[in-house]
């Protein structure tokens, strides 16, 4: 089973780091089948992890307002919000990188984003305390992803 | 509506470039009194980052200012550090670095030509919609955007932010054998490049000629990309430790991004400039996309970038393909650097156009001062001079049209405002 983890954000501009905080520990627990990649969400870096994919699990942060920082919004295809405001730099977003796989067919079979509520993106490293403590809670959740794929299917 | 004398257009959130910023053009009377590229994040963070941290470091932390240009931080940062220590390194080791700098030209100009530039010729508002109805061509942009991240993931040990750099060369260098299926990839990625300048060349080309200063980096015997003297349209060069002396860096109000003006001049950096100045460096094959595209030994047309960026792509491939048949593996894949103190300075072409970079190193190896001039802080006041004289020229168009323009002649520099300041945002404001 090919499954890609993708944590979107930058280390350097503080919360928007905790995707990629997600998926390096993600990688730490050393799945099979597993592949992690962290990128700033730039829409053809998407394309390339996630294409072929039985499962693609995406992590980013999102400015909401008002904002509960740490809060997880768990999404499918269907019901991510256009342009919806992510934290990352870069002017496509998640939902513009998902038209332009699905216009060119390059979609994974699934694809799960944790949208992760963020209060600072300003630059500097470290996150703050609020989405700092959501980490094990996300890591817990892309876990729960995983063990889902990987039970094998009953015949009743 | 589209002849009033006062009106004021404002452009928010500027769609297509990396970064966020906004445009706003003052008209009074008939006549445009400025045109403001506004970039509002905080400036300068990573020179004040990097002050207290190790000379080592700059080579890694630099890498994060961009996403897309991150091998020009990484090597402009490293010439800067090793010329304050003394250093120069071997060439096999600046061949390889030349190699992977061609992976990122690869990928950023495909990515700028198909998914940024391209729809703007051809009536699209974006690549989505452009792959719609011609999935082939941007499949092709893809598979082209492909080949530089596979140089990126080999040499440089990821496809964003490599990690296989350090000051003094790379932790490991790929083998010959390691090399050879990413030659039959940049064979085929060629026959992309080369029908990529045959297709942009069809694009038609507002008329526009710009007599801003040019300035790139400039090597006698091959286009510059990783080394070389900066160099004038008009003739001047200098060496690049003498590059704070001729490019001034101002403040201004509108822009958290400093202004800078060449000998006093405005002047514009990028392909254009690379182009003019450097055209007969380029590899017979490019030369060759380039004559049959219409381009002459000169190119001051913005609009046209878009070739350049082209034939530049059909250059780094012709390039990568040269280093990777004469590979000799550095042994040891790095030099040593050994901390001394004093100033150092390092420029490189990035893709948008000439980097430098200055680090002062004390003696006990920490950063005293840092000091970074990325291409589109250099091109802001050449751009906004553009939609001046770009706004005046097309007064009678209504606003959205004209709004439209300017979004358009702004993508003509792919400017970076994430390398510049970091972040754009655009709204349309009448009065």
């Amino acid at each position: 089973m090919n499954i890609a983890v993708i944590g979107v954000g930058n280390t350097y501009r503080r919360d928007d780091g905790i995707g990629p905080a997600a998926a390096d520990a993600i990688g730490q627990l050393g799945r099979p089948g597993v592949t992690v990649t962290v990128t700033d969400g730039e829409p053809t870096q998407l394309l390339d992890a996630w294409t072929g994919a039985a499962l693609a699990i995406v992590i980013d942060a999102v400015l909401c307002d008002p904002a509960a920082p740490g809060r997880v919004h768990r999404t499918g295809l269907s019901d991510l919000p256009p342009g919806a405001g992510t934290a990352s730099s870069h002017s496509l977003g998640i939902p513009e990188a998902v038209e332009l796989a699905d216009v060119l067919g390059l979609l994974p079979a699934r694809l799960v984003v944790f949208a992760v509520e963020v209060a600072d993106v300003h630059f500097g490293t470290g996150m703050s305390a609020e989405v700092a403590a959501a980490l094990p809670d996300i890591v817990d959740a892309v876990t729960q992803e995983l063990n889902r794929i990987d039970a094998p299917v009953v015949d009743r | 509506m589209t002849h009033r004398a006062n009106r004021q257009l404002r452009v928010g959130a500027l769609a297509r470039v990396e970064g966020e910023g906004a445009l706003d053009v003052t008209v009074a009377d008939g006549r445009v009194e400025r045109a403001d590229l506004r970039i509002y994040e905080p400036p300068r963070f990573f020179e004040a980052f990097l002050r207290g941290r190790a000379y080592t470091e700059p080579v890694d932390i630099t890498a994060r200012i961009c996403g897309i240009c991150p091998v020009a931080y990484q090597l402009s940062a490293s010439r800067a550090i090793e010329d304050a220590c003394g250093i120069t390194v071997p060439a096999p080791v600046a061949d390889l670095r030349r190699l992977l700098y061609c992976g990122e030209w690869i990928g950023s100009h495909a990515l700028h030509i198909y998914l940024l530039h391209a729809p703007d010729f051809l009536g699209y508002p974006d690549a989505i919609a452009l792959a719609t109805d011609h999935r082939d061509l941007v499949t092709r942009g893809l598979t082209l955007k492909k080949a530089g991240n596979a140089i990126m993931t080999l040499v440089g040990g990821r496809a964003i932010h490599p990690v296989n750099l350090k000051l003094g060369g790379f932790y490991r260098a790929p083998t010959r054998a390691e090399l050879a299926p990413l030659a039959e990839q940049l064979r085929h990625a060629l026959d992309d490049a080369l029908a990529t300048v045959a297709w942009v060349a069809t694009f038609d080309f507002p008329d526009l000629e710009l007599d801003h200063e040019l300035l790139a980096l400039s090597e006698p015997d091959r286009y510059a990309i990783d080394s070389g003297r900066p160099r004038t349209a008009s003739g001047a060069s200098f060496d690049v430790s003498e590059f704070p002396d001729h490019v001034v860096e101002r403040q201004v109000p509108h822009s958290t991004a400093l202004h800078s003006s060449l000998d006093g001049r405005r002047h514009l950096v990028g392909p254009l400039a690379r182009y003019t100045i450097n055209s007969a460096t380029l590899s017979p094959t490019a030369r060759q996309a380039a004559d049959a595209a219409g381009l002459g030994p000169t190119c001051r047309n913005p609009f046209r970038s878009i070739v350049v960026r082209a034939v530049e792509v059909v250059y780094a491939i012709d390039e990568a393909l040269r280093l990777i048949d004469g590979y000799d593996r550095p042994e040891p894949a790095s030099v040593d650097v050994p901390v001394r103190a004093g100033v150092g300075h390092g420029a490189t072409e990035a893709p948008r156009g000439l980097l430098y970079h200055r680090y002062d190193i004390g003696a006990d190896g920490l950063i005293r001062d840092a000091d970074i001039v990325p291409p589109t802080a250099q091109n802001q006041p050449a751009i906004e001079d553009d939609m001046k004289r770009l706004v005046q020229a097309n007064l009678d168009l209504a606003d959205h049209p004209l709004q439209s323009l300017c979004e358009r002649a702004i993508r003509n520099y792919d400017p970076c405002i994430s390398c510049s300041a970091h972040f754009l945002d655009l709204r349309v404001v009448h009065r």
